[in-house]
């Protein structure tokens, strides 16, 4: 049984989650009572196809975060499968985890707090490639200034210090951190958000051209749905830990089902004075993790909650091809 | 080969020329230009530290009545140790009565400083205004001039007539006292014989104006018990408290949710009618200026480089900033496979050029763009733009991309 970890069945998905579970527990003596536990990932499973992008969308403190976290073994798995190319990551033992790290990159949402301070450019980039012996001694520096023009870097800024940079020029290194380890799967964590409109269009555009490039699979976690849409090809919408829908970009924009995502999509400001949205406005907050509702998650602040949603966890449920919703207006059988 | 000689390899076989030549000062610079800024700066701060001024000095005369805030040709500079910030370079606009004006820029373009100009809450003693007005019409109809007038008579202004939102609210609510506390304070500053049980009403009636479910609960609550939206509720009906004529807005939603920015944009259009009060909206999203605003002002390295009303700047912007800003934007309809996206960055606020500072980001910059900076180009009474490709009546043509350099 050496190979335990190797599942080979499968085909075209360079990654399947299921059954995703990550729990965090509150107190860590537990003599007498009940322990309690954050459930930041309940139950999540999707599936990445190679070379395409999946946007996962949400409220800050809905999990999305720790799903890509946990994807990438940054946290342990509490329960279920993360098959990465045909391995399972969630039982691969840390030696051989080690070798796979290349393969899968992640870009931070921060890049002033991602990046060394005193580390020059060059060294960031080039220290995991160094490390994992990506390309022979000889060729290291000018593979570094090549990674370094893919993404818009000088080649002088080699010797120069994150500080002497701006917001976007960080993220730039952020992402020529990642690629340069030839990665096939990159999780990218909210990379716009610190940045600027007209330097966010810059990156979006950097990140297409590289996918174009070379064939990189993205996980894309953001709540920026109109980045979300310009960039995705399918887009799961996550709320308290779970899965509430996913599918298609045109089917989540086009058709969505689920009372959140609808509110989420009507939620977004248009630009245009003269078009007057039918919002739908949510009471309230997202509630606690620790404490979530019973059934549907989402019935406290939905419009439409009904008994049912009260008693029963609603099933994510597939309605057309590759569409799935997990709520009780649709029929759950 | 130690690291600089690696260096100086580098810099003279790869260096494109013509691109990024960061400063780089010796000392005996840093400490002249050190000497110079504190001889500046004094002058300003004698200036401002007199005591007694006569009310005539700081009495002036609104251009136009309607208006609640006048700024006229606003100069905010930095004295720095590396050179002079110019962040706020000549800005002229109105806030009239009842209106929303929306401010839109990138992070450093000088719009939130335009707004800490007007509460006199600029980072002194580095950060001064040198030059131009800040007109400010008070309730009882007297014009004050913001930029003369004392700091103790500012206090009676300033949280007063003039509240203020800020874009963080947990690091502006203070994490060692109850939320009612710091309500009351604001009461018991401003209303004249206010009492603490009145203070205490007074605050639980803004709570519940702002949407709080159980005020008398959260009015005992500490900020770090509170979410993030419920947090801005309280910031909110705390700037409201005194009923102010103008509320500044500094990025009020940026850091909330989508859900939760909708609520809290809602709440703000609601109550600016019911205290019949201005709003100064500033933000960098460009969907939220379209919903909210009456009049926008986009601001670009410390200057405005366009202002209109919301429908012009939406549907006929002029500047070629302006039109990248909003086709910079994704959404559903971009058909084209690559977003649009400006070029380069802002350029360094130290010894910004003395040309359009756009020029080096601008697609359609022709050869006049490099020699002198444009002026303000009127296309109707409130529309108007810095730009030299509008001069000649404003006809561009928004569509074509000419590669004119």
């Amino acid at each position: 049984m050496e190979n335990a970890y190797v599942n080979n069945n499968y085909n075209d998905d360079i990654l399947i989650v299921r059954n995703l579970k990550k729990y965090y527990p509150l107190s860590k003596i537990s003599i007498g009572k009940k322990r309690s536990y954050v459930k930041a990932v309940d139950d999540v499973s999707f599936s990445i196809k190679r070379g395409t992008t999946m946007g996962l969308v949400g409220e800050s403190g809905c999990g999305k975060t720790t799903v890509g976290r946990t994807i990438l073994r940054l946290h342990d798995v509490t329960d279920g499968q993360v098959i990465f190319d045909g391995m399972d990551l969630a039982k691969i033992p840390p030696r051989k985890l080690r070798k796979l790290r290349p393969q899968m990159q992640m870009i931070f949402q921060d890049p002033y707090s991602s990046l060394s301070p005193r580390l020059p450019i060059g060294e960031i980039i080039g220290e995991a490639v160094k490390e994992h012996n990506i390309v022979p001694k000889s060729e290291y520096r000018s593979y570094i200034l090549k990674v370094m023009h893919d993404c818009g870097l000088q080649p002088h800024y080699y010797y120069r210090y994150p500080h002497e940079f701006s917001g976007g020029q960080r993220q730039r290194i952020s992402i020529a951190r990642a690629v340069a380890l030839k990665p096939k799967f990159i999780i990218c964590d909210e990379p716009l958000s610190a940045l600027d409109v007209s330097i966010q269009a810059q990156i979006i555009n950097l990140m297409k051209d590289l996918q174009e490039q070379y064939g990189y699979t993205y996980l894309f976690i953001s709540h920026d749905l109109s980045v979300v849409e310009y960039l995705s090809d399918t887009i799961g919408v996550m709320y308290l830990g779970s899965m509430v829908e996913m599918g298609e970009k045109k089917q989540i924009f086009d058709n969505p089902m689920h009372p959140y995502t609808k509110a989420l999509l009507s939620a977004v400001p248009v630009s245009d004075p003269d078009v007057k949205m039918n919002r739908i406005i949510l009471k309230g907050d997202i509630p606690s993790p620790v404490n979530p509702p019973s059934g549907c998650k989402f019935r406290t602040r939905c419009p439409y909650a009904t008994k049912v949603c009260a008693e029963v966890a609603p099933k994510l449920k597939e309605y057309e091809s590759g569409h799935k919703v997990a709520c009780h207006l649709y029929s759950q059988d | 080969m130690g690291l600089l000689d690696k260096w100086k390899n580098i810099k003279e076989t790869e260096v494109e020329p013509g691109i990024d030549h960061t400063m780089y000062l010796t000392l005996k610079e840093e400490r002249r230009i050190s000497r110079e800024n504190s001889r500046i700066i004094k002058q300003f701060e004698r200036e401002k530290n007199r005591k007694n001024v006569p009310e005539e000095e700081y009495l002036t005369q609104m251009r136009d009545p309607n208006n609640v805030v006048e700024f006229d040709n606003l100069h905010t500079y930095f004295f720095t140790d590396v050179g002079t910030v110019k962040s706020v370079n000549g800005v002229t606009f109105d806030i009239p009565q009842g209106k929303v004006v929306g401010v839109v820029g990138e992070s450093g373009c000088g719009k939130s400083v335009t707004s800490l100009s007007l509460m006199q809450l600029v980072q002194a003693p580095q950060g001064q205004i040198v030059a131009g007005s800040i007109r400010y019409q008070s309730r009882d109809g007297k014009c004050y001039e913001i930029t003369k007038m004392p700091k103790d008579r500012m206090l009676k202004v300033r949280g007063k007539e003039i509240a203020m939102i800020f874009q963080e609210p947990m690091t502006s609510l203070n994490p060692v006292f109850k939320i009612g506390e710091q309500m009351d304070e604001v009461v018991l500053l401003h209303e004249e014989g206010a009492t603490p049980k009145a203070a205490r009403e007074r605050s639980l009636e803004m709570l519940n104006l702002v949407g709080i479910a159980d005020p008398q609960k959260v009015y005992n609550n500490y900020p770090h018990e509170l979410s993030g939206g419920m947090r801005q509720r309280v910031m909110i009906a705390m700037a409201l408290s005194c009923t102010p004529r103008l509320i500044i807005a500094d990025e009020p939603t940026t850091a909330l949710d989508v859900t939760i920015q909708a609520q809290i944009l809602e709440l703000l259009r609601d109550v600016k009618n019911k205290i019949n009060g201005s709003i100064m909206l500033i933000t960098h999203d460009l969907g939220v200026i379209a919903e909210m605003a009456d009049y926008v002002v986009v601001m670009y390295a410390g200057r405005i480089i366009e202002k209109g009303t919301v429908r012009e700047i939406f549907h006929n912007p002029k500047h070629p900033y302006t039109i990248g800003l909003m086709r910079s934007k994704p959404s559903g309809k971009t058909k084209d496979n690559r977003l649009y996206s400006i070029k380069g960055q802002v350029p360094n606020p130290i010894n910004m050029p003395n040309h359009c500072y756009f020029y080096n980001r601008c697609d359609r910059a022709i050869g006049i763009c490099a020699e002198e900076y444009p002026e303000m180009i009127q296309f109707t009474d409130t529309h108007s733009a810095a730009c030299h490709l509008c001069r000649n009546g404003g006809f561009m043509d928004t569509n074509s991309t000419k590669e004119q350099r």
